[in-house]
This record gives C-alpha cells, structure tokens and sequence, in this order.
C-alpha cells in the first residue's frame, strides 16, 4: 500500500469523528435520560394519567388556552377534591413548582424551546419580586 | 367566411350591450314600483326586515342579545377624591403584571389618566366647567360593541368574545403589527417596546406578563370575573360608586338604573363603535 502511513491514522481519525456522538454520549453524561423531578410537595395525581401527560401535555395546554382565552370556558377543573384552574400559572406550576427540575430537564434533553415562557411566570421568577396576591 | 364574421361581431356586440344594461334598467324600471307600494309582494318585502328589528321600531338597531359587561363611570366623584383614581390604576397595575417603563413614549396603559379634552374631544366646549375640565379623566379599553380594533388584526389575536361583550386579547396569536393601536379611536393599546420583565415591580403569580412585541390592553379582568370577582379598578373604588361594572343588556343591572337616572355620555360617539364605558360627568 502506497503512502500507509498518512492513510492509516487517517482513517482513524475519520471514524473516531463520525462515531463522535455514540462514544462521546457513551463516556459522558449527555446522553443519559432525563429524570423530572417529581412535584416537591409530593401530589402523585395529575389531571391525566402520567403516560397521556408525558405524551400530549402540550395538546392539553393549548386546549386550555384556547378554552380560556377564546371560548371563554374558564370552568375550573375538579379532580379528587383537588381544583385545577386551568392554566399554566393557576394549575401546573402550584404542584410542579420547580419548572429548572421539572419541564426544562425533557426540554433541554429534546433541544425543544416552547415560548411559554416568554410571558408565563415561573415560581422562581415570581418569587424574585415578591406579588402582592 | 366574411358574413359570418360580419354576423358574428353583431351577435357579440348586441350581447355585450344587453349583458351591461339589463340589470340597469331592471333597476329603472323595478324602482318606482317598489316606491309606489304596488302589489302585495312589495308591502311584505318591507315589512319582513322590520319584524327582525324585534319591534325597536323604525329603522333602528337590532335587539341586542346576551350579554354586553359594560361600565359607568363617575367623573364625580372621582374629582372629589382624586386618590381613588390612583388607587384604581394601582391595583391594575400589580394584578396585571403591567410595567411601568420610564420613557412616557413607551408607556403600558390599562387604565390610566388623560386630559378632560383628549378624553372627550367632541364634548368639550369652549366655557366649561372648570371642575370637569380641569381634573383627568378616566380612560380605558372601552370594550365597543363594534370594535374598529377587531376588525384591523390580521391574525384575530383581538376579538370580541360574543358570550359577554368584552373585546378579548389572545397575546399567543398577536404578532407585533399594530394595526389595532392605529385602528382604536381611544389609544387604549400598548406596545411593549422592550422586555416588560424589568420593568414590573410585583409580580402577581397567578397572571402572565407579556414580551417584548406584543400589544396589550384591559381585558375588564376576564380572569377575576371568572372566579365571581370584581375587576380591580372596580373593587378598588369599592362602596364609593365612582365605578359600576355590569350587563349593559339586562334593563335591571346596576349600570342600566344607573344609566337611566343619570346622564351620561360616552367617548367620540361620531366613530359609531358603541363603547361600552360611560360617564357620568
């Protein structure tokens, strides 16, 4: 074989680059998956069951938004006693109040940026300038 | 070959005429009949739309239906207690997570106080009273029945919920174009000029704040009416009567006995966009 020794390393180099992502998640912690935090004040129920939350909280989110702002139906949500304002701020973030443990660790995980949080306060962000409410 | 073009050209030419004048002199000729009242078929025509009207007589509006949340205001009483006012605008401000930017050019008003003659150019005339004229008056999203506003956004971020009358903001669809702020005769909308996080004092939790790029306005406290609530410029001015809230459509509600007692008035009626917000000055 002509010119072995630049063709070798070479190829070396080249697979260890492609297969970056495999063993760079492999020996790194960045490809674990993610593990929320479950509500610190340990409710285990939730307006759906975990597995339709985890899958279509999104849907369930802008159904409520369209039910509150444009439809006008602000009933509020009754489940085991416990009362669901429906909204982000009302119902969500009062169990899952730590949205850094809760929502941003799929979040980041997925590289998915939702906007909700461009206008929606979180429980840290209300608790920086304390509301009068 | 040349006959038939000459006839051809005459058939098309004849048509064209037809086609442009028939329905003028349909128009001629249907006119004077309608007017003389001939015929049975003509009187029925005319009468039908005036059984719609729900008996409102002449050629006047439609009944109205449902609700339609308005409000009175009582410029009295606010310009004997001035503070009253501030308290208004206080509690809208910290239930609304409105900020309070430092330039005026860029500022978020909900509720807030403007000249007696920019609030009701149309009413001020050249001796008035001082006592009217020369303290502020109210202003706020007057809540039209025909909101100019609606009708201007492009995306429906703005809409007149038809269950109670207020003219809603859905901040989720606007996208930043102002065409509402241009549309509303009353400047009753806001831009947010820059991040409006800063700017907030006290965040109230249970409330959105808005970002950068988006208009808002009052919302006559959907979200606290949805909860059996008072909005909050009207529980501020609480057992005071400078602010009654209530179904402009139901004769027996606090606003309409007030309305029938009182005389009152409403901004720029020439604009024709029904503002639900009255008063009494």
């Amino acid at each position: 074989m002509y010119n072995k020794g630049t063709i070798i390393p070479g190829l070396i180099i080249f697979v260890l680059f492609v297969t970056f992502p495999i063993w760079f998640n492999g020996l790194t912690t960045a490809g674990d998956l993610p593990k929320p935090e479950l509500p610190p004040g340990g409710e285990k129920k939730c307006v759906e069951s975990a597995d339709y939350m985890r899958a279509s909280h999104m849907q369930l989110l802008n159904k409520w938004r369209d039910n509150v702002l444009r439809d006008g139906n602000r009933e509020i949500l009754e489940i085991d006693g416990k009362k669901y304002p429906k909204g982000l701020q009302t119902a969500c973030m009062n169990c899952h109040s730590q949205k850094e443990k809760f929502c941003d660790s799929c979040h980041t995980y997925a590289a998915v940026e939702p906007y909700c949080w461009d206008c929606h306060l979180t429980p840290k962000e209300t608790a920086s300038k304390e509301a009068i409410h | 070959m040349d006959k038939h073009r000459r006839k051809f050209l005459k058939i098309a030419g004849a048509s064209v005429v037809a086609g442009i004048g028939a329905p003028a002199i349909i128009k001629l000729t249907a006119t004077p009949a309608l007017a003389s009242g001939q015929g049975v078929a003509a009187a029925g025509h005319e009468a039908a739309p005036a059984a719609e009207h729900g008996g409102q007589g002449g050629h006047g509006e439609e009944a109205p239906q449902g609700v339609r949340l308005g409000m009175v205001i009582d410029l009295r009483k606010f310009n004997e207690r001035p503070e009253l006012l501030d308290a208004a605008i206080a509690t809208c401000i910290a239930v609304h997570n409105i900020p309070e930017f430092p330039n005026s050019k860029d500022e978020v008003k909900w509720i807030w106080k403007a000249p007696f003659s920019g609030v009701f150019p149309e009413h001020s005339s050249q001796h008035s009273a001082k006592k009217i004229t020369g303290n502020p008056a109210v202003s706020l999203c007057n809540h039209c029945d025909e909101p100019p506003c609606v009708r201007a956004c492009p995306t429906q971020a703005t809409f007149r919920n038809s269950a109670n009358g207020i003219v809603a903001m859905d901040y989720h669809r606007c996208i930043g174009c102002r065409f509402c702020m241009a549309a509303c005769p009353y400047g009753s909308r806001s831009f947010n000029w820059y991040d409006p996080r800063p700017y907030i004092k006290k965040y109230n939790k249970d409330f959105p704040s808005r970002m950068k790029g988006v208009v808002e306005k009052c919302n006559f406290c959907s979200e606290r009416l949805a909860l059996g609530q008072e909005p909050a410029c009207v529980e501020a001015c609480q057992g005071t009567g400078a602010i009654t809230f209530g179904d402009l459509n139901d004769p027996n509600s606090g606003v309409r006995r007030l309305l029938d007692k009182e005389f009152s008035i409403q901004r720029k009626p020439s604009i024709g966009s029904k503002p639900s917000v009255f008063y009494i000055v």
